[in-house]
């Protein structure tokens, strides 16, 4: 084990390059809803369980295909109403399951990327070439079902290897050449994007997808009120907003069909979306396009200032 | 050392679901019902009336809301007592000032040891569902089929022997089932079942049996115990949680067609003194509106059924 990944070098907020979003822009703003498939009756993974008690799990199972029978087309109509393409963090096995979900995030020209194949089974305990072929497996499948090459990763019920980001990166260059496998989710270290190291020198990017903001930590995990979650985001978006004027930034809102959908939860999340959308700064993009942005105009300028921030300190020393 | 392989082995990766119990099918995409004299939203108020024995066996885990400390944990054995003996009398005070006729969901051994709160709650008018043995008797997976059948039957037939009802519905002590409780359920008459919480309309379910078992979403995520006793949330918000998800789904009942909006209350936990307000004020808010129809579970499941035929 390390004390730290190392993938990413210190980098102050506060002295970089200037980011101008298109048109102008203050924010980059996305929303990611998660489109998951948990499995009633998974096989057990040595590091974590699937579920708290013997399967099968009915509260925990039957509330997560509430989202997918109900709830996705509730928060679908939410995005249209809002002019908001979704960009999908998708358990890829839901392309076989549920096509119907995924036809209609086509004909919307949503993003697909890939957070593994079922949210319940984990990296944990898997060989490289395990994982290489399960997240081989989760980018063709998307590829196969949509067309799209897929950019983003997003590691499935957020369970890593320490070659995680490595892999993918070099999984989609094998796949889509500088096409696919451009930027990950699973680092939350920053509300810019920031360029990654991996093993094959791609240029590959972090995309912030605040877990703070995502419905399930604020929902399950810190039991926030939903009306409280509605603050918290137009709080968020406030912040983000005014420090765009100096360099832009980017909000993402990860959602769970089972969550922010829910009958109680859903008019705190319109009016979330409602706020920030009336903005008129407000670049409204898919993590591919926030990443296609910023890799063509900022990455290379980024390194360099992360060069001169280390030169400095070292002057300094 | 890497896992097997057959950890990435997918074998019910195919459309539909992992399990053949029921059929995949978005809300959104079946056509619109209508309940009777063309109401768009039913409205089911349950009732959990509950025994939590004190000598809590914890097979396989703890029920929410049982016992937590050493033997005799007599704090939470009385609070949860409370609700038979107190709490229940002030929902039922509640319930008819806005004139509604509940579904009582009760623990069997509670109905037998406790004639006087059934006769109570028979003179009050509702609809008794069985609600397992007590809430130290959990299905789970793994329990063995024989021990299992055994406590649907007792817990079925004690309560209709109790209550004089037939008994058709089924709620499980915390929503828990093992793979063989639905068709467990069928075999004893139980015509529907409150524990999958995956929509906002009845499905039907697929048993071994040749009697129809249909699902009847009861949602946990706004009733009383779910928000104030584990999401810790405070009455107000509890009150303001279940107005908007009434609200929401008249709405989406006007222009989408039928929906079910299902409350499940807890006289142990709303009908504590500085509680019973907060409930007051969900059923006047939930009362009054043309587009309602508030009836008994199995009256919605009929009317649903017959809804589907037509």
């Amino acid at each position: 084990m390390k004390e730290s990944l190392g993938v990413y070098d210190y980098w102050a907020y506060d002295q970089r390059p200037k980011i101008e979003w298109p048109g102008g822009a203050k924010v980059a703003f996305w929303v990611a809803p998660n489109i998951e498939y948990y499995e009633l009756d998974p096989p057990q993974n040595p590091s974590r369980k699937p579920w708290p008690h013997p399967h099968p799990a009915v509260p925990g199972f039957s509330i997560r295909d509430y989202g997918n029978r109900v709830g996705h087309q509730r928060q679908m109509a939410l995005l249209d109403k809002y002019g908001i393409r979704g960009s999908v963090s998708l358990s890829t096995a839901l392309c076989e399951h549920h096509p119907e979900i995924i036809q209609m995030c086509k004909e919307r020209d949503w993003e697909f990327f890939s957070h593994g194949i079922y949210n319940t089974r984990y990296t944990y305990g898997l060989s490289e070439a395990q994982e290489r072929a399960m997240i081989r497996d989760s980018m063709e499948t998307i590829h196969r079902h949509t067309g799209q090459a897929c950019a983003g990763y997003l590691a499935p019920a957020l369970s890593h290897s320490e070659r995680t980001l490595d892999l993918f990166a070099e999984v989609g260059e094998e796949l889509f050449g500088s096409d696919g496998g451009l930027y990950t989710c699973d680092l939350f270290h920053d509300d810019q994007p920031t360029p990654v190291r991996v093993r094959s020198g791609k240029r590959f990017i972090s995309m912030p997808y605040s877990l703070e903001m995502n419905d399930t930590i604020v929902y399950a995990v810190n039991k926030v009120e939903p009306r409280q979650y509605a603050t918290m985001l137009k709080r968020h978006f406030d912040r983000l907003y005014a420090e765009g004027a100096e360099s832009g930034t980017v909000m993402c809102i990860p959602t769970h069909n089972y969550q922010v959908s829910c009958p109680h939860r859903i008019k705190a999340f319109e009016e979330a979306l409602a706020y920030i959308t009336g903005h008129p700064d407000v670049w409204v993009a898919t993590g591919r396009e926030i990443a296609d942005y910023y890799l063509k105009h900022y990455f290379d300028a980024a390194l360099d200032s992360m060069a001169v921030q280390a030169a400095t300190a070292g002057r300094e020393a | 050392m890497a896992l097997n392989d057959d950890y990435l082995d997918y074998p019910k990766r195919r459309h539909g679901y992992d399990h053949d119990r029921y059929d995949w099918s978005m809300l959104g995409e079946r056509p619109p019902i209508t309940w009777p004299g063309g109401k768009t939203l039913a409205v089911w108020i349950n009732i959990s009336l509950q025994f939590y024995p004190l000598n809590q066996r914890g097979e396989p885990f703890k029920v929410p809301n049982g016992m937590t400390m050493p033997y005799p944990d007599l704090r939470h054995f009385s609070l949860r007592d409370y609700g038979n003996r107190v709490g229940i009398y002030r929902v039922l005070k509640a319930l008819k000032q806005h004139d509604i006729t509940p579904t009582f969901a009760i623990n069997a051994q509670l109905a037998e040891q406790t004639p006087y709160l059934v006769r109570r709650l028979q003179e009050h008018g509702g609809e008794f569902i069985a609600h397992g043995w007590n809430m130290d008797h959990l299905h789970y997976g793994g329990q063995p089929i024989e021990e299992e059948a055994e406590l649907v039957k007792r817990s079925v037939q004690t309560l209709r022997r109790v209550t004089g009802q037939s008994i058709r519905g089924w709620l499980s002590p915390a929503k828990h089932q093992s793979f063989n409780t639905p068709d467990l359920l069928s075999e004893n008459g139980i015509t529907y079942c409150a524990d999958w919480v995956n929509d906002d309309l009845p499905y039907v379910w697929k048993t071994a049996s040749k009697n129809t078992l249909t699902m009847m979403p009861l949602s946990t995520e706004i009733e009383d115990q779910f928000v104030m006793s584990q999401n810790l949330h405070s009455e107000d918000a509890w009150v303001t949680q279940v107005k908007d998800a009434f609200d929401f789904l008249l709405e989406e009942s006007r222009t989408a067609g039928g929906r079910l909006f299902a409350l499940n209350l807890h006289p142990w936990l709303v009908g504590q003194p500085h509680r019973i307000a907060c409930l007051e004020e969900v059923l006047a808010h939930i009362s009054g509106h043309a587009e309602v129809w508030q009836a008994p579970a199995g009256e919605i499941l009929d009317a649903f059924t017959h809804a589907e035929q037509a």
